[in-house]
């Protein structure tokens, strides 16, 4: 690998995988309240298409992304209303939410296609600026979710281990017998984590349409929401480690680009499999250690004690 | 899942009482469909009484949706025959890719075989690329190391490419280089139109897989095998089942199914290789599947309705300048009313919900 080409998959690494990352966290959160959110992919798309329309419409990044947030988290509630109040099945429940992003997506979006919107604005700080090898180049200039990916993957990290409410959410995926013994309620927590997931999840459809491509398409996610299910998988439900395979993958679609753009003679359609099929070999290689791993109640219904 | 300790006798009336319910899912969700629509500044009793008129009210209009049914059928038995296991096979879609691009492969390579050889073989390959696209995640679920779910989902974002891949390279027309698709296929490989309609045998093949599903299930030893391992997976391997590979011919028989759709797009419809053969009948057919427990007759009405629904996308696209994916919006309302008041919602403890 060249050196160019190296820097240039590694510079495209930080910026594929930010999404990848958010959407990661936010499944983990809910996961590890014993939550599986099979339509992440639609969280996503509720999150782009929110942010993109509020951006065009109103003008500022910023709100876009404070509605895709407020969307991404609503999403999630209303996962949560079907199977915690509800108590439906998750995989169903995920399935429906899926189907739900990508109507209400395609609704939301259609009237700003094709609308020109001035997106995330990024910066770089000036002590980055001076080094010689950055100067004259595009590298480390970023917008604020990548430089706030870092911070928020320890925030998380620091929720789920180092605070009571992360105690009570682990608790809960472990065992909500437990939890609700000791003196928790297991379907609030649920809540509070979905809610906190959903709001990760619809940044992560944000950065997409607000950062990286600047428009709005049907489906733009293109499967990401499903690469970041497994990538808690990979990540062994540990957010520290989501960051690692956040930028492999982020890694994948930037090889992808790169070789794309250089034109290496393969063509586009093979190389854009490249992601997916990388997906499948992960989880073939991790997909293992699920058993030990995953928190024991995960995917499960809570019936209560009764 | 089917509660497999349901009398026998009330199978007949069980089907009945779930078109019933099905209806009424329905006319909630188009209810709430319809508010959606106000929203977006659309008018829904215009939307619907077009819908009405583009599929119910003429006989052009009931061939239409025959020709809807034909691939919904069989993606949604694509999927009822696995979850007979506790499988939840969400790859439709790509196999019905795949199921497409191997017919079209047959078809493309023996262009001068009569027509009693080359169908056969077409609507052979078509089954075998669904099969084989669904047998990968089955192979990879009995060695218990990939979730059947998450694996069939993402190689649904794998098909698509694969043909897009031939049609736009290998396999592409030379007469015309505008719009990216394969040469047209000779016609001893096309399915046959009836009554000078867009419905074609096809339509056959689709009954006759249900038909074939509904003996396997019932009729056969395999069917309470099946139902054995899907009850109690554990239970079925102490008593000498093969689970393993159960779950691989399962998987696979259903992605065939789902390739039968595939190869009746490509065979009956198009004639040539294109990309978005599918508007989403994998996902539509496991909504279809799911809706009706699995249960022919079920399954049937249900691919019916949701015909009607899918051609409403079409009509509210055309007449009124909506994106056809807001469709999906309804079809996640209908599966939201019915798991909110769902038995196991709320109330009753089921038998078994944790599922890997």
């Amino acid at each position: 690998m060249s050196a160019p080409l190296a820097l240039g998959v590694a510079a495209g690494a930080v910026l594929s995988g930010t999404s990848l990352l958010y959407a990661t966290l936010g499944e983990t959160l809910g996961e590890r309240a014993g939550i599986v959110n099979l339509g992440l992919e639609g969280i996503m798309l509720m999150g782009a298409s929110v942010g993109f329309a509020t951006t065009a419409a109103t003008g500022s990044p910023w709100l876009g992304l404070g509605a895709a947030a407020a969307a991404g988290g609503l999403g999630n509630l209303l996962f949560g209303w079907l199977v915690v109040t509800r108590r439906a099945n998750q995989l169903a429940g995920g399935l429906a939410m899926l189907f739900f992003g990508f109507g209400a997506s395609a609704l939301i979006g259609a009237p700003y296609v094709g609308a020109v919107i001035t997106g995330l604005p990024k910066w770089r700080p000036a002590f980055l600026q001076e080094l010689p090898w950055v100067r004259g180049t595009t590298l480390f200039h970023y917008d604020i979710l990548i430089w706030l990916a870092a911070p928020v993957t320890g925030l998380v990290w620091w929720a789920l281990f180092r605070t009571r409410w992360g105690l009570g959410v682990r608790a809960v995926g472990e065992s909500p017998a437990a939890a609700y013994a000791s003196g928790r309620d297991p379907g609030v927590l649920q809540y509070q984590a979905l809610a906190a997931g959903g709001v990760l999840g619809g940044l992560a459809g944000a950065h997409l349409a607000l950062s990286l491509t600047l428009t709005w398409a049907e489906y733009m996610t293109a499967g990401r929401g499903f690469i970041a299910i497994a990538l808690v998988i990979f990540s062994k439900w540990r957010p520290l480690r989501a960051l690692a395979g956040a930028l492999l993958f982020g890694g994948a679609e930037a090889l992808e680009l790169q070789l794309q753009a250089r034109g290496a003679g393969i063509s586009p359609f093979l190389l854009e499999m490249f992601p997916y099929l990388l997906t499948i070999l992960v989880l073939l290689a991790w997909g293992g250690s699920r058993r030990l791993f995953a928190p024991a109640a995960l995917g499960r219904t809570f019936y209560g004690l009764d | 899942m089917p509660d497999v300790r349901r009398p026998r006798s009330g199978r007949a009336a069980q089907a009945w009482w779930t078109g019933i319910r099905g209806a009424a899912v329905c006319a909630i969700a188009l209810a709430a469909f319809a508010v959606i629509l106000l929203a977006a500044g659309k008018n829904p009793v215009r939307g619907y009484a077009d819908t009405f008129k583009a599929t119910l009210a003429s006989a052009y209009g009931l061939s239409e949706l025959l020709v809807r049914m034909t691939p919904l059928l069989l993606t949604a038995v694509a999927v009822a025959l696995p979850s007979r296991l506790g499988l939840i096979n969400v790859g439709g879609e790509g196999q019905l890719y795949l199921g497409a691009w191997l017919a079209s492969a047959g078809a493309l390579a023996f262009p001068s075989w009569p027509a009693w050889a080359l169908l056969p073989l077409v609507i052979l390959l078509g089954f075998l690329g669904g099969a084989l696209w669904a047998a990968l995640p089955g192979l990879l679920r009995a060695a218990r190391l990939v979730n059947e779910t998450i694996a069939t989902l993402l190689l649904n974002y794998v098909a698509p490419l694969i043909v897009s891949y031939f049609v736009f390279g290998p396999w592409r027309a030379t007469e015309s280089s505008a719009y990216p698709q394969s040469a047209a296929f000779a016609d001893a490989a096309l399915l046959p139109p009836l009554f000078d309609t867009r419905v074609h045998a096809g339509l056959f093949i689709a009954l006759a897989a249900l038909g074939a599903y509904w003996i396997l299930l019932d009729k056969t030893r395999f069917g309470v095998d099946m139902r054995a391992i899907g009850g109690n997976p554990e239970a079925a391997r102490r008593l000498g089942l093969p689970v393993g590979t159960w779950i691989v011919v399962a998987l696979a028989l259903g992605g065939g199914m789902a390739g039968l759709a595939g190869m009746g797009e490509a065979m009956g419809i198009h004639g040539r290789l294109r990309q978005g053969l599918s508007p989403g009948y994998g996902y539509t057919g496991f909504l279809i599947s799911w809706l009706a427990g699995g249960r022919p007759l079920g399954i049937l009405f249900m691919a019916f309705l949701f015909a009607i629904l899918t051609a409403a996308g079409d009509t509210l696209q055309i007449t009124q300048g909506l994106p056809y994916s807001a469709i999906n919006l309804l079809l996640a309302i209908i599966l939201f009313v019915v798991l909110a008041r769902s038995p196991a919602g709320g109330r009753r403890r089921p038998a078994r919900t944790d599922r890997p």
